[in-house]
């Protein structure tokens, strides 16, 4: 069968009519829905507490994954066989498991008969997680600083832990900054898995409305439009605060 | 001071050092000279452990550094080292290159330290830069920071390993002057260095090594003039 230019057109100008006669009806519903999603009952509150809790969770996790991480990465390159191998074989189960299992393991069996609530149990997760990933990180950090400041700082009489602590980890994480700066806006996104948990995030702001107004469509662009918006700022600040390190270095 | 008896050394399969017998006393200049890969820097390492020696014992001050036993950073304490590529610690300024090992070793108060470090900083002729940063120094400027913050530690022997040989040929100068100095103040050094003319003036003993061994030693006078060893006669032939 073939289909001639002529009735391609006919068709695309159809749907183009179709459309502009539909749109006045479209947009009373869409803006109707708008209404339900975030007017009524004031539940644009829902989302703003939704998008508290994700920043919230994504900060205590990139703080507990930095903890983690550098004293995972401490042990990963440290003389001891028994820590090389502890640090070795977390990065490893954690960085070889997906996080909504690492996620649920935690929280049904770990924390299965904890009273805590559920946004801690998440923090505990993603830091858990994170840290796997930030130890990495902060291992090729200190390993990316020369093996000349260790000497040197042997040299004056410093034991190893005074030389990381005082010389290396200063100069590694000033390097690692954007990279840790990376890890956070990934947090951002990976914590939307906290719904299989809890209802208390952006993704759980979205799920009650719809479960309320029976639509999914406005909640969810709210929320994808939240994270990108969100994610960009973030994004821009890390970018600005890295420009404002690099003019430092040139001092 | 110090005291090396049948010191050894191996990389793998490499032996470095095949067996270095020194003595080093009280007040001695000695210069390490020799081709590359002669061993030289490691015979310097192995004297403040930044390499552990393979085999035999070295004594400072009567104490033995190569006993299981030994509290290493007591003996660092005691040792000041400089390296080639000088090694500043670019995070800190230089008045906290200089304080943080007396503030953190030796708990010294902050402010205590920091009247020793502008001192040190009088000494080395520096003291106008003592908030600058090392990226802001010249290479020579550098160096001479190393060597105030090594001095900082009071060391009783100062190591010195190719201190001038990453530096510009004009800065060469600035840093052997107050290498000089310290050595008119009386301080027992040992210097790896290419500079046969520093060797010349402000060595006591010149030692030449050459494939791990020390071939020969003497005052600069014997060394330089009247070389007795063939290697160490080709080797002064080359660079003198």
């Amino acid at each position: 069968m073939v289909i001639g230019t002529a009735q391609i057109g006919t068709l695309v100008t159809g749907w183009i009519n179709d459309c502009i006669a539909g749109f006045p009806a479209f947009w009373a519903s869409f803006s109707s829905k708008v209404a339900a999603t975030f007017v009524k009952g004031s539940r644009w509150e829902w989302f703003l507490s939704g998008l508290g809790y994700t920043l919230l969770i994504s900060l205590l996790s990139v703080i507990l994954g930095c903890i983690i991480g550098v004293v995972m990465a401490i042990m990963r390159i440290s003389k001891s066989r028994l820590l090389r191998a502890i640090s070795g074989t977390y990065i490893d189960v954690i960085r070889g498991t997906p996080t909504m299992v690492q996620l649920l393991i935690i929280n049904y069996i770990i924390f299965a008969s904890v009273n805590i609530d559920r946004w801690i149990v998440g923090s505990i997760a993603f830091g858990i997680n994170s840290g796997a990933y930030i130890a990495e990180i902060v291992r090729g950090g200190i390993l990316s600083i020369n093996a000349g400041q260790t000497e040197a700082g042997r040299s004056l009489g410093m034991t190893s832990g005074q030389t990381l602590w005082h010389i290396v980890l200063p100069q590694a994480i000033k390097n690692i900054l954007p990279a840790l700066g990376n890890e956070f806006v990934v947090l951002i996104k990976e914590t939307a898995v906290v719904g299989m948990i809890s209802n208390i995030d952006l993704v759980g702001a979205a799920r009650r409305v719809q479960g309320r107004t029976y639509d999914y469509l406005v909640p969810l662009l709210a929320i994808a439009v939240i994270y990108y918006v969100v994610i960009k700022v973030i994004s821009q600040l890390l970018a600005q605060i890295e420009k404002a390190m690099r003019k430092a270095d040139k001092r | 001071m110090i005291k090396v008896t049948g010191l050894k050394k191996h990389f793998g399969d490499l032996e470095v050092l095949k067996g270095i017998d020194q003595h080093i006393k009280q007040g001695e200049k000695v210069v390490v000279i020799g081709p590359s890969g002669s061993g030289k820097s490691t015979f310097l390492r192995c004297l403040n452990l930044l390499e552990i020696p393979t085999e035999g014992e070295i004594l400072i001050e009567g104490e033995s550094i190569t006993a299981r036993n030994t509290n290493v950073n007591a003996i660092r304490e005691k040792m000041g080292m400089v390296f080639q590529q000088f090694n500043l610690f670019p995070h800190l300024t230089v008045l906290g290159n200089i304080t943080l090992a007396p503030i953190k070793v030796k708990k010294m108060p902050k402010a205590e330290a920091e009247k020793l470090a502008m001192e040190l900083l009088e000494t080395v002729g520096l003291a106008d830069k003592a908030n600058s940063y090392p990226a802001q120094l010249s290479g020579g400027q550098q160096q001479r920071i190393a060597i105030a913050r090594a001095l900082a530690m009071k060391p009783d022997i100062m190591l010195f390993d190719e201190p001038t040989s990453a530096l510009d040929p004009e800065m060469v100068g600035e840093v052997l002057a107050v290498m000089k100095k310290l050595a008119d103040d009386g301080m027992t050094m040992v210097v790896v260095t290419h500079e046969m003319g520093f060797a010349r003036e402000v060595g006591s003993r010149v030692l030449f090594m050459d494939g791990g061994y020390i071939v020969e030693e003497g005052t600069p006078d014997e060394v330089f003039s009247n070389p007795q060893n063939e290697r160490t006669k080709e080797f002064l032939s080359k660079v003198l």
